[in-house]
């Protein structure tokens, strides 16, 4: 299965390159679109599902939408298997719990994912490390056209193309970056930064990890309208608001450095520390250090610890991954000991003591 | 940032389609997984979307137009607005069609738009009515089935293959 290969790697979102990568982690795009000539998923009988995964996804490798897909058949799929790519943000957590036919074609770098049969007959997505919108949004247009020269979408000349929910309708387009706001958090000015977001008609989510738990402060930032602007245009409304926001979490930063550069180195490396030594922890606690830490790589505290590294040990220790990576399922307290262990590996290797893998 | 419900710190920001305009919710681990799992409402009517549909049609409809409008069904997937309104999510390409006077003003409070001026598909538009006509055709087919009235299923299996042909 070369579902394996992809469980070294920390996937494209986590690349920790591109544009202001130290605050933005990715940025996003995903497409809706349905087959004109099948009912929306909630009124597909599973035959109709069935030959919407076949036309899909025969038109996928025709069109050759990117190079190096790979479809998987997401029913298939063992649950392990499912909650890693959903970890990884190559399928959404719906389409893993759902059932009948359904798929996913994911291109070799994990730039591009291909949702068949999740709310809707065609779910696109391109994702590309750090602040790259208009690249992301270049590469999303030329994929829905090659697909469109294959099937035929259900759109109508007033209301554009037509999506299960209507809060998708028009352009089917949403338009979110991954950001990581540890100082806004400290500061406890994220929630100033939330209204104002909202007066403009932007969503902010927090991004869960485990169960339902918020991971490392991280945020997600993305447009709720869709119909009546341009592609452009939402790419352009989430693009001119991130610059402002890395403004603030960089004031946030060096007004925490000013007001006290101890407490704040402290704190980090009181959270290193920790990952580096314990013995069992939670992916909740887990996240929550290493955002500590990341801050304090970016901010010049941990000279021995380099950013892909960090975004690496957050994916990582998801739980799926963890799993994978051991080769076996394990349980809560199982996974807990893993998770510590895996981490003391890979947070040591750098002062002379013996690494592992 | 405290949570809604409670004095706690809230570390959970979900959007909710409630009262038409699409809200953040900000509450506690404890208030959110409550929330979350609490059953979709007590009357029936889920909160997000259909809740905002609800809300809006209330105002100046009567219990019985309500009604009325709720049996509506859509010819093409069969779709009823009482079904929608219920899960927030339409059955066909169609219904947009055939409930336009209903979800124009949702799309209005949505997107404050109800008209695209974004891309369209590089061919243009196949002919519309077919693509949907192959949707009612397929349902059909499988409710003569399901009656194992077989004479009208091969019918039906035959005007969809035409219709198909009619459309390349
Ligand atoms: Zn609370
Ligand atoms: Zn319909």
């Amino acid at each position: 299965m070369e579902l394996d290969e992809l469980v070294r790697s920390s996937g494209e979102w986590l690349r920790g390159s591109g544009p202001q990568s130290d605050i933005v982690m990715s940025s996003r795009i995903r497409l809706a679109r349905n087959l004109a000539d099948y009912p929306f998923i909630s009124k597909a009988a599973e035959s109709d599902r069935a030959e919407i995964e076949r036309t899909l996804h025969d038109a996928v490798v025709k069109a050759s939408a990117s190079p190096h897909l790979q479809y998987l058949d997401v029913d298939k799929l063992a649950g392990l298997d499912r909650q890693f790519l959903v970890e990884r943000q190559l399928i959404s957590r719906e389409h893993a719990e759902s059932e009948g036919a359904r798929g996913v074609a994911i291109d070799a770098g994990e730039q591009v994912s291909l949702m068949v049969n999740e709310e809707d007959h065609l779910r696109i997505q391109v994702m590309h490390s750090g602040l790259d919108l208009e690249q992301a949004w270049e590469q999303i247009n030329h994929i829905d056209d090659l697909i469109a020269d294959h099937v035929t979408f259900a759109y109508n000349e007033r209301l554009g193309y037509l999506t299960a929910c209507p809060t998708n309708a028009g352009t089917g387009m949403r338009v979110s970056v991954l950001l990581h706001l540890p100082a806004l958090v400290l500061t406890r000015q994220i929630e100033k930064v939330f209204r104002s977001l909202q007066k403009i008609n932007l969503a902010v989510r927090g991004l869960y990890g485990e169960g339902s738990q918020a991971m490392g402060d991280f945020y997600q930032i993305s447009n709720q309208i869709t119909l009546g602007r341009t592609e452009s245009s939402l790419v352009k409304q989430v693009g001119d608001v991130v610059p402002v926001i890395i403004d603030y979490e960089r004031r946030a930063r060096s007004a925490l450095i000013q007001e006290s550069q101890e407490n704040l180195h402290d704190r980090v490396s009181r959270a290193y520390g920790i990952l580096r030594t314990a013995q069992t922890i939670s992916s909740e606690e887990t996240m929550h250090l290493l955002s500590s830490v990341r801050m304090g790589v970016n901010l010049g505290l941990l000279p021995d610890l380099e950013i892909p590294t960090v975004n690496k040990l957050f994916i990582h220790t998801q739980p799926a991954h963890l799993q994978k990576l051991n080769g076996a399922e394990l349980g809560t307290a199982d996974r807990n000991i893993e998770r510590a262990k895996y981490l003391r590996e890979h947070l040591n290797k750098g002062d002379g003591k013996s690494s592992q893998n | 940032m405290k949570c809604q419900k409670c004095e706690k710190t809230a570390t959970f920001h979900i959007t909710e389609l409630t009262g038409g305009k699409p809200q953040e919710l900000h509450l506690c681990e404890e208030c959110a997984r409550e929330y979350l799992t609490q059953p979709d409402s007590s009357d029936g009517t889920p909160a997000s979307l259909a809740g905002a549909l609800a809300q809006q049609l209330a105002v100046g409809q009567t219990a019985a137009d309500l009604a009325r409008l709720d049996q509506q069904a859509c010819p093409v997937c069969g779709i009823t607005f009482f079904e929608f309104r219920n899960k927030g999510r339409l059955g066909c390409p169609h219904d947009y069609v055939c409930f336009e006077k209903e979800l124009d003003p949702l799309l209005l409070n949505i997107h404050g738009e109800t008209r695209h001026v974004g891309k369209h598909p590089r061919r243009s538009a196949a002919d519309t009515d077919s693509q949907t006509q192959l949707i009612r055709l397929r349902r059909e087919m499988k409710e003569a089935i399901a009656a194992e009235d077989y004479e009208r299923a091969s019918e039906l299996r035959d005007e969809i293959r035409q219709v198909k042909e009619g459309t390349g």
